[in-house]
């Protein structure tokens, strides 16, 4: 999908600000936050928690959209995202929107 | 020779509660689990996790409390969920889950009740119960976790692992054939059958939300990764693997003809919502040719 200019009904939408949390001597390693997080928000850190395991570390904070992805795909009950704030849509959100999903 | 004693300290019973709660909470959805049962038992990569945080999802989006559900598991990995849910759960015996729900969901109408159980234990030993209880229309919510084998006791073959799969107990690649478990529910009767890979998360929550609202036998198979019984002999590679393998081979098909959905050991899994028809219940039968015989015109 590609955007040539703001759509003219950008004041009526809003980009929610997630915040994300994350229990980390729950991890287990599994990376399924990591791989399927649409944003690519997750990375996996160098530290290590108590089992041994690398958690995840929020690489960009600002990209969460709290769709709530991780902590549904979580099998350990180790992620959860709240919702902050909402943002309001600038043409440079469209035109990077353009990139990511456009031709 | 002097022998020293080690002081004793009396047991505290207090502390050991208190290092098991230490970190439950941490969650929101910790509420629907038992205080101090997480970190559950299950493998790193295992698929189960993911089933019971979206059974809990689903259960919030059905906006079902919780005094008004239940949960009977049967043996296995997944009996597990009915000790770390925290609501009237019951572990029953081996493939007799279904039999025990089935008498809880006649005597309380009132209750949701939902069968978690694996392949092994829903189709393997308890396979009678499952076709006679779809075949009756009892209000029962069955949702079958599949990873095809018996992950338990160290990976054997199951009725749903595919032909030329390798386990423990084939190691030149199994030539039985499987189930097919969605077609198996339909063709016994069930009102709703749907099948979903834990890659469909977002997918699975709706079915089990959708399947809580409704009246009858409601199925839902879910197909989860095993990366040590089932992953490992395969060469399937971890976890994570199976979930990219899930998110490049599955094909979402909703309303598709159930007997077509087969699954070989690394074809196309054709997923969606299968069958979502209404039949009258065990109960409403039985109030209709019994009960009515029974009570008194006034």
């Amino acid at each position: 999908m590609k955007f040539w200019r703001l759509p003219l009904d950008a004041k009526d939408h809003s980009i929610p600000q997630g915040e994300l949390v994350i229990i980390k001597d729950r991890c287990k390693g599994c990376n399924f936050c990591i791989e399927f997080c649409p944003n690519q928000v997750l990375k996996e850190s160098s530290e290590f928690n108590k089992k041994g395991y690398h958690p995840p570390q929020v690489t960009k904070q600002g990209e969460c959209v709290n769709c709530n992805l991780c902590e549904i795909i979580c099998p350990e009950f180790a992620i959860y995202s709240e919702l902050k704030t909402y943002k309001e849509l600038t043409s440079e959100d469209i035109l990077n929107y353009s990139k990511k999903f456009g031709a | 020779m002097k022998i020293r004693h080690r002081t004793l300290v009396p047991f505290d019973p207090q502390s050991t509660t208190r290092l098991r709660e230490e970190q439950h909470g941490l969650h929101p959805d910790d509420v629907y689990l038992k205080p101090g049962r997480i970190p559950h038992i299950w493998c790193p990569g295992c698929g189960l996790g993911v089933v019971l945080n979206t059974y809990i999802n689903g259960l919030k989006m059905a906006g079902l409390p919780v005094d008004r559900t239940a949960v009977v598991s049967g043996i296995g990995c997944t009996g597990r969920v009915a000790g770390y849910l925290n609501m009237d759960t019951y572990h029953t015996t081996h493939g007799r889950a279904i039999p025990f729900a089935t008498g809880l969901a006649l005597v309380r109408p009132d209750l949701t009740v939902t069968v978690f159980s694996g392949d092994g234990d829903l189709f393997a030993i308890g396979g009678n119960h499952f076709i006679h209880a779809a075949r009756r229309n009892i209000n029962l919510k069955i949702l079958c976790v599949n990873n095809f084998n018996y992950g338990m006791t160290g990976g054997q073959a199951a009725p749903t692992t595919p032909v030329a799969a390798r386990t423990t107990t084939t190691p030149y690649g199994n030539f039985e054939h499987s189930f097919n478990l969605p077609f198996l529910a339909y063709a016994s009767g069930a009102v709703y059958v749907a099948r979903w890979t834990t890659f469909h998360a977002r997918h699975l929550v709706t079915a089990i939300a959708e399947s809580l609202t409704r009246k009858g036998f409601t199925f839902i198979e879910v197909i989860a990764p095993c990366p040590i019984g089932y992953g490992r002999p395969n060469k399937l590679g971890s976890g994570l693997d199976e979930m990219k393998f899930y998110r490049e081979n599955s094909l979402v098909q909703n309303d598709a003809d159930p007997r077509e959905a087969d699954i070989g050991l690394k074809g196309k899994i054709i997923v969606g919502k299968f069958i979502d028809q209404s039949r009258p219940t065990f109960d409403q039968v039985y109030e209709e040719n019994i009960l009515k015989k029974f009570t008194r015109s006034a």
